[in-house]
């Protein structure tokens, strides 16, 4: 188990004030000059050596994201934070945002001037208002203390933050359709390239990151690359929030290292799988879009990129979804496909049409009454779906319905016969 | 099923809107956020005042109030409207009640908590009490997973529910009350309800007892 004093989000549950006066002792805001002192090119190597993977579903590395970025530029470069945090099982940001706020501020100054950016725009999603009034805070704190603006820290560097509250659509958790929404649009992804370190906001260069990641670079840097690579396994390294909900004793979020066995995660944070990890039906381990697993897998996987990619599902976002035996597995999941259709943005057809059809079968599919061979068919529709659309929404909804055929098929088949064979008596019973 | 359980509360639509003084120095601030020649990225929290100042909802003449604020096609500002879930283009209940039925809460009640809204006001999911004090509708994932069941009410979420305390959260409001937000089963926000498993010097200074 990860030991408190390799944790970065001290603050977590808000037992300590989440501003400056409790920041600071926190160590926020300490020898940041310094770190800016580096300069641009050793911050990103530093970051990239320390195996910082984005935090917010790809795992893409975050220095070598930032390294994208043109080295001049005439005009405003930008770097903004997602905080759209919107993935079902995901609530991990909403935990930096209103308890640790100065991490994600002070992030945003040390990657916005890696990156030369001249401006941060941080994207809440709207129902966060207490979270936002917190970063607001925060933000209006470091301004008066001279942490951020001109001549932020004493650097000579100049650096805004703005925030800019969404208004409830999951789809601007995808960068390209939340730097639309800035720019005060309908939140519809664009078609890459351009990407968004050569056009992003408002046609500029621009850097879109997660919360989490932002918020983990200034004790990173502070505590040295050596110590977050050391946590964790190879490429897999570093501390991560993980948020467990559904059927566990005790739902939580919860500072863990990466790599942490699935089964240790649940039995020392959540007080175990209610009824006992006997009672384990699956888990999705990385919030709704990554394929669930049975309890098989869960019994040996560890939580990490690499490990739940070799099961064919995914880290994603770190929100394990616990279902013990009593869930209706097939409900859970057609629950999934109602949001992903709700939450379409309709641009691309094999989304806008795909997501309702792949929903209207699941439902069908909860009560049996469908045809053997639908479940192939509804599988060679997520197929036609995933990879056919401009965004991963598409994707996303697709997921699902794979890793539920792929693991419990037989329960899909079974209810099929059940119904067909309660029809069968019915009309039997109806015609005598 | 009379007009108004269907269509909300009978307000009529109004013929003119515009900021109050207060809301017209907020937009400025808000306009000055983003470069010259961009007021266009005002327009979701300009279009959020305007429902905070109509009552929880956005007449017609609010949008293109606002589209005109910012030198915009009113059609652009009706479209942003109507995309974001967060914008009301009928108007809702004083208490506008949205609870989550994502999975994550699904999986931990919230056909009770929906349930209780319906029983305790006497309506059905996307409709006003004839008294004009509450609008209850089924939302998707709201982020507050580990607290599951929630529903947001107004700006605040209330979390942790069963039908018992969903009840007492309706009653206070009805009451004109206004109940303690967050947890409503005595937890401390998305720390595990036994106590914190990490940070215990954190927790032992705040007079919180860790588990184990």
């Amino acid at each position: 188990m990860l030991r408190d004093e390799d944790r970065i989000f001290t603050n977590l549950y808000g037992f300590e004030s989440p501003f400056l006066d409790g920041a600071k002792t926190r160590g926020d805001w300490s020898g940041t000059k310094e770190i800016l002192d580096l300069g641009r090119d050793k911050i990103i190597e530093l970051v990239k050596e320390s195996g910082l993977r984005g935090r917010g579903g790809a795992g893409f590395s975050t220095g070598m994201k930032w390294s994208f970025m043109p080295k001049t530029s005439n005009g405003p470069v930008y770097l903004v934070v997602n905080a759209d945090e919107g993935e079902p099982g995901t609530c991990k940001d909403r935990e930096i945002m209103r308890h640790d706020p100065h991490k994600l501020i002070e992030g945003c100054l040390i990657a916005g001037f890696a990156i030369g950016a001249t401006a941060t725009y941080i994207y809440i999603r709207g129902e966060f208002y207490y979270e936002a009034a917190n970063v607001q805070r925060a933000i209006d704190e470091a301004y008066a203390s001279g942490l951020i603006g001109k001549n932020a820290c004493g650097s000579g560097y100049d650096h805004d933050v703005y925030l800019h509250l969404g208004a409830g659509a999951y789809i601007c958790g995808e960068e390209t359709a939340l730097i639309e929404s800035i720019e005060g649009k309908k939140g519809q992804p664009r078609n890459k390239p351009p990407f968004p370190a050569m056009a992003g906001l408002y046609s500029r260069p621009t850097t879109v990151n997660n919360v989490e990641s932002i918020a983990v670079v200034p004790t990173i840097l502070r505590r040295g690359a050596s110590w977050f690579a050391g946590l964790g396994r190879p490429k897999n390294s570093g501390t991560k929030l993980f948020c467990i909900s559904g059927h566990v004793n005790q739902p939580a979020t919860v500072e863990e290292e990466m790599g942490i066995p699935l089964k240790e995660l649940i039995e020392k944070h959540c007080g175990g799988v209610r009824g006992g990890w006997d009672n384990l039906l699956a888990i999705i381990p990385g919030g709704s879009s990554v394929p669930l697993l049975p309890k098989e897998i869960c019994d040996t996987v560890l939580m990490d990129f690499d490990s739940l990619r070799e099961v064919r599902s995914g880290l994603g976002t770190a929100a394990v979804i616990v279902m013990d035996k009593s869930t209706d597995i097939v409900r859970a999941i057609a629950r999934l496909s109602k949001f992903y259709m709700h939450e379409s943005c309709g641009q691309c057809t094999p989304c806008r049409e795909g997501t309702g059809w792949m929903w209207r079968v699941m439902e069908r599919l909860v009560k049996g009454n469908a045809r053997v061979e639908e479940i192939d068919m509804l599988l060679d529709v997520t197929k036609q779906v995933e990879g056919h659309t401009i965004c991963a929404l598409g994707d996303a909804a697709a997921w699902p319905i794979q890793g539920l055929m792929r693991h419990f098929r037989p329960e899909v088949e079974r209810r099929i016969l059940e119904y067909r064979t309660h029809a069968e008596r019915g009309v039997r019973v109806a015609a005598e | 099923m009379s007009a108004a359980h269907s269509h909300g509360p009978a307000v009529a639509e109004p013929t003119s809107f515009e900021f109050s003084a207060e809301n017209l120095e907020h937009a400025k601030r808000i306009i000055a956020k983003y470069p010259e020649g961009r007021q266009q990225s005002a327009v979701m929290p300009l279009l959020d005042l305007a429902q905070r100042q109509c009552g929880g909802w956005l007449p017609k003449v609010a949008i293109d109030y606002v589209a005109h604020y910012l030198d915009m096609a009113p059609i652009r500002a009706l479209e942003v409207a109507s995309f974001y879930t967060m914008y009301n283009l009928k108007p809702v209940g004083k208490h506008f009640v949205q609870v989550c039925t994502t999975t994550p809460c699904w999986l931990r009640g919230s056909d009770d908590v929906l349930h209780a809204c319906e029983k305790k006001l006497g309506i059905k999911a996307g409709q006003t009490t004839p008294d004009g004090q509450f609008t209850v509708i089924e939302v998707e994932c709201l982020g507050a997973c580990v607290n599951a069941p929630m529903m947001q009410i107004g700006d605040d979420f209330y979390e942790d529910l069963t039908a018992e305390t969903t009840e007492k959260v309706l009653d206070a409001l009805a009451r004109g009350e206004k109940p303690t937000v967050g947890p409503q089963n005595g937890r401390i926000r998305a720390c595990p309800s036994g106590g914190p498993t990490t940070l215990t010097q954190s927790a032992l200074a705040a007079g919180v007892k860790p588990q184990n």
